[in-house]
Parts: C-alpha cells; structure tokens; sequence
C-alpha cells in the first residue's frame, strides 16, 4: 500500500513597505529559510484593512500572516520562523546562553543603534558644523561597541549567519543613505563592520532583501522635501 | 555541579522581580544582592557593561541582562518545572508580543504619574487606562494570561501591580473601578508563593515613591 504525503501548502503573506528596516529583516529571515511567500506593500498614509485587522494594536508593519495567523513585531516574527521552520539555516543559537547572548545584541541594536539612527537622522538632515558632528561621534561610539562584539568572527553568529547579523544589516542600508547625505563614512573608524557588511552583502537572502541604495537615497531626499528641509 | 545562581537587584524593581518570580516557579536556590543604584558595585558594571543597569542574572559565572531575556534563559535552561512560556510556536510569539507591548507602555506611562504634574500625569493617566482595559481584554475570562497557567505574560505583568497604589494615590484614580477582572487577576497571582515572595508591600512602593516625589520637588 502507498501512502502519499499529502504536503500541505504553506501560506505566508508579509505586509511590508519596501524601506522599512523591520521588514527588510523578516525577509531575510524568510529567505534565509527557503520559503515562498507573497509579499504586501503597504501604503503607511492608507493602511489597508487587512493591515488593520492583523496588527489592531500598533497598525504596524511588517505583520507576517501564516496560514490566517498574525506574527507581529519584527523580532517576535524572526524568532517564530526559527522556530516553526527549525530544519534549515537555524537563526538562532541552540545554546541558551548564546541565545540569550543573541537576543541581548539585537535588542540593543534594535533600541540604540535604531534610536540613535534615528536621532542622526534628524541631527543630520537639520544641523550643520558643531551638532552634527557631534551627532556623527555618538552613532560611531555605538557601531563601535557592536563592532567590538563582532570581534575577529566572520558574523556576530559566530562561523554561521545569524539573528543578530540580521538584525544589524537593514540599519547599514540606511547608514549607506546617511554617509552620502553628510559626507561622511564609518570606514576609517569601523573598518571590521564594513568588511562585515560586505560579506553579508554576498549572501543570497541579504542581497535580495535590502532595497537598493540609490532607490533609498531616493526615498530620503522624498521625506526630506516632505519635511521642507533643504 | 551545584548551580551558582546570584541575582544583582534592586527591591522595588519591577524587573527584578520578574526575575525574582521565574527563578522561585523553577525551584531554583539564588544568591539575591541589593545593588545601591547611585552608587554600582563593580560587580554590576563588569557583568552589564553596556547598560549598567539592574536585574542580571549570574549563573556560573556568566551574566544575562535585560529582564525578558533573562525570564527566557531561566525557563529554557530549567525547562522540565512550571513551563513559563508555551511549547507552540504560534502561541510563543503571542507572549512575546504582549509581553513586549507591556514593556513599552506600562512603565513609561506608570513613570509620568508619579513624576509629572497637570496636563501630562493626566494624559498618562488615559493612556495607561487604556493599555490596562487592552490587556484586561486580552486576558478574557482566563485565569491568567497564559491560561490555565501561570506564565510568561502574567509575570511581565504582575510585578507592576504593587506599584498601583502608588499610580492610584499620585494619579487619583482607582485601576480596580474601570479594570476589575485584571484586579481580580492580580490577587489570583499572589495566591502563588513565587509572586507573594517577589513583591514587596504596595505601601512601601507608596512611601518609597512619597519621599522621591519630595525629593525631586515634585507636587
């Protein structure tokens, strides 16, 4: 007697919009795994009902919908496709510690190097001489500290790619944007976290999931005009 | 090998008690030490160089910071008692997600009452009401968060509920009249020895609370 396997279709939808760091994240995350999925861009100044419906709480993206079901906030999502797809390229480590480690960093990242990010950005794209260079060295101070955690490893994972690489990978694309608008580049003082960067940037899943720079320096000099700065 | 387990806490935080709570739901013997926060052991600053900040937990030696991550570690190490967190995957990241959102408001919008005046403390005080009758909604008719058992939403949670009256008194509200069901929540949880243990008196928070107020000129 045969049995067929009947395989059942996975269905994966990512509500997303294209420059969000968070997004760029979850489809990594995605294609690191393998998996098909259908991905939804949002219009942020009209969010559609499916949005409104999937993430009541913070009508935030990105919002992954597995099978009808909702995932939201990028970290919480990362970690459910770790786990729900565990077979293949394994995100985060299987030790506790480590993964304690792991969660530690990209909690970091995602509160400082974002909040910083951010701050820079408006330091940047507002003031001129003293501020922003003083601006320039906090975010440097931070990229430093990661950059002493990455240390000699070819990815913060370790020998393997991992939760926390991208976690920081989607702030680079946006650094990128910040780097041509001030003229300014974190070569000289970050060199490991370029060449870090660079590696990731050879990876299938990093390449495809990460907009490309000119279009995002496109979209800055957008929200700039949209905030009447020059 | 004995497990070396040492706590570096703070009473009235409402993280360290999270830690506090996870570790007596697992059974597990801790070494707790009061940090003074004006003045960090060297201890605190080797193991939490990077925010110096209060709860870590040491075991053998090695640190874990930020008190989510630290509830995870214990329930992932200890993983064969009180389960905080669910086995499905689905549900794992729904705690998260409440716990995370609990991270982001309560503290912030519990903060501004006691700390600011007017407009402010009373825009906080809406903002944290509504947080609250979310949550109330998300508990439903369970009996905790995490249904029929304690875990990790309920300990994100409940260890701001001795910081209530102190809210209550500086805000003028009353949480129980517009959230009875999480109040009721709230006592059920301190029916376990875990919470009981972890939470200090809401009146000491209170008089804590009285005498920062005084010293910060605050009215």
């Amino acid at each position: 007697m045969v049995i067929a396997a009947v395989e059942m279709a996975e269905e994966i939808i990512l509500l997303d919009f294209w420059p969000s760091m968070f997004g760029m994240k979850v489809r990594i995350a995605l294609t690191e795994k393998g998996l098909k999925y259908e991905r939804r861009e949002e219009n942020l100044l009209n969010k559609s009902p499916l949005l409104l419906e999937m993430n009541p709480i913070h009508k935030k993206v990105p919002v992954l919908i597995h099978n009808g079901k909702p995932i939201c906030e990028s970290q919480i999502i990362v970690q459910y496709i770790d786990e729900v797809w565990k077979d293949k390229s394994p995100l985060l480590p299987s030790d506790p510690y480590e993964r304690a480690k792991a969660r530690f960093w990209a909690d970091y990242i995602d509160k400082k190097v974002w909040e910083r990010l951010h701050l820079l950005g408006g330091k940047l794209w507002r003031t001129k001489g003293e501020e922003q260079e003083a601006g320039k060295k906090e975010y440097i101070e931070y990229l430093k500290l990661l950059e002493e955690e990455l240390g000699d490893k070819p990815y913060f994972g370790g020998e393997n790619f991992g939760f926390v690489d991208l976690t920081l990978m989607p702030y680079f694309s946006w650094l990128h944007v910040f780097e041509i608008a001030t003229k300014f580049s974190i070569e000289v003082e970050c060199p490991k976290l370029i060449t870090w960067s660079k590696r990731c940037m050879e990876r299938e899943s990093v390449s495809t999931s990460l907009p490309d720079h000119q279009k995002l320096y496109g979209f800055f000099l957008q929200l700039k005009k949209w905030h009447g700065i020059e | 090998m004995a497990d070396e387990i040492m706590l570096l806490d703070w009473w009235s935080s409402m993280f360290g008690m999270r830690v506090r709570i996870a570790l007596v739901e697992k059974g597990l013997k801790y070494e707790s030490r009061e940090e003074d926060l004006n003045n960090k052991s060297p201890l605190l600053l080797e193991m939490n160089p990077v925010h110096t900040k209060i709860p870590v937990l040491i075991h053998n030696g090695k640190p874990i910071c930020e008190s989510p991550i630290i509830v995870q570690y214990i329930d992932e190490v200890w993983k064969d008692k009180s389960p905080l967190l669910p086995a499905d995957p689905y549900q794992r990241a729904r705690a998260r997600f409440w716990a995370d959102y609990i991270d982001n408001k309560i503290f912030q919008l519990g903060g501004k009452i006691w700390t600011r005046k007017g407009e402010d403390r009373e825009a906080a005080k809406k903002e944290l009401m509504e947080c609250l009758k979310i949550l109330e909604g998300e508990l439903g008719e369970k009996p905790y968060f995490g249904g029929e058992n304690f875990g990790f939403v309920d300990v994100s949670l409940v260890t701001f509920s001795c910081w209530f009256y102190a809210y209550e008194s500086c805000g003028n509200f009353s949480i129980e009249a517009e959230c009875p069901k999480l109040i009721a929540w709230t006592k059920r949880c301190l029916q376990k020895s875990s919470v009981s243990s972890s939470l200090p008196d809401p009146l000491k928070i209170h008089d804590f609370v009285v005498q920062l107020r005084k010293k910060f000129g605050i009215e």
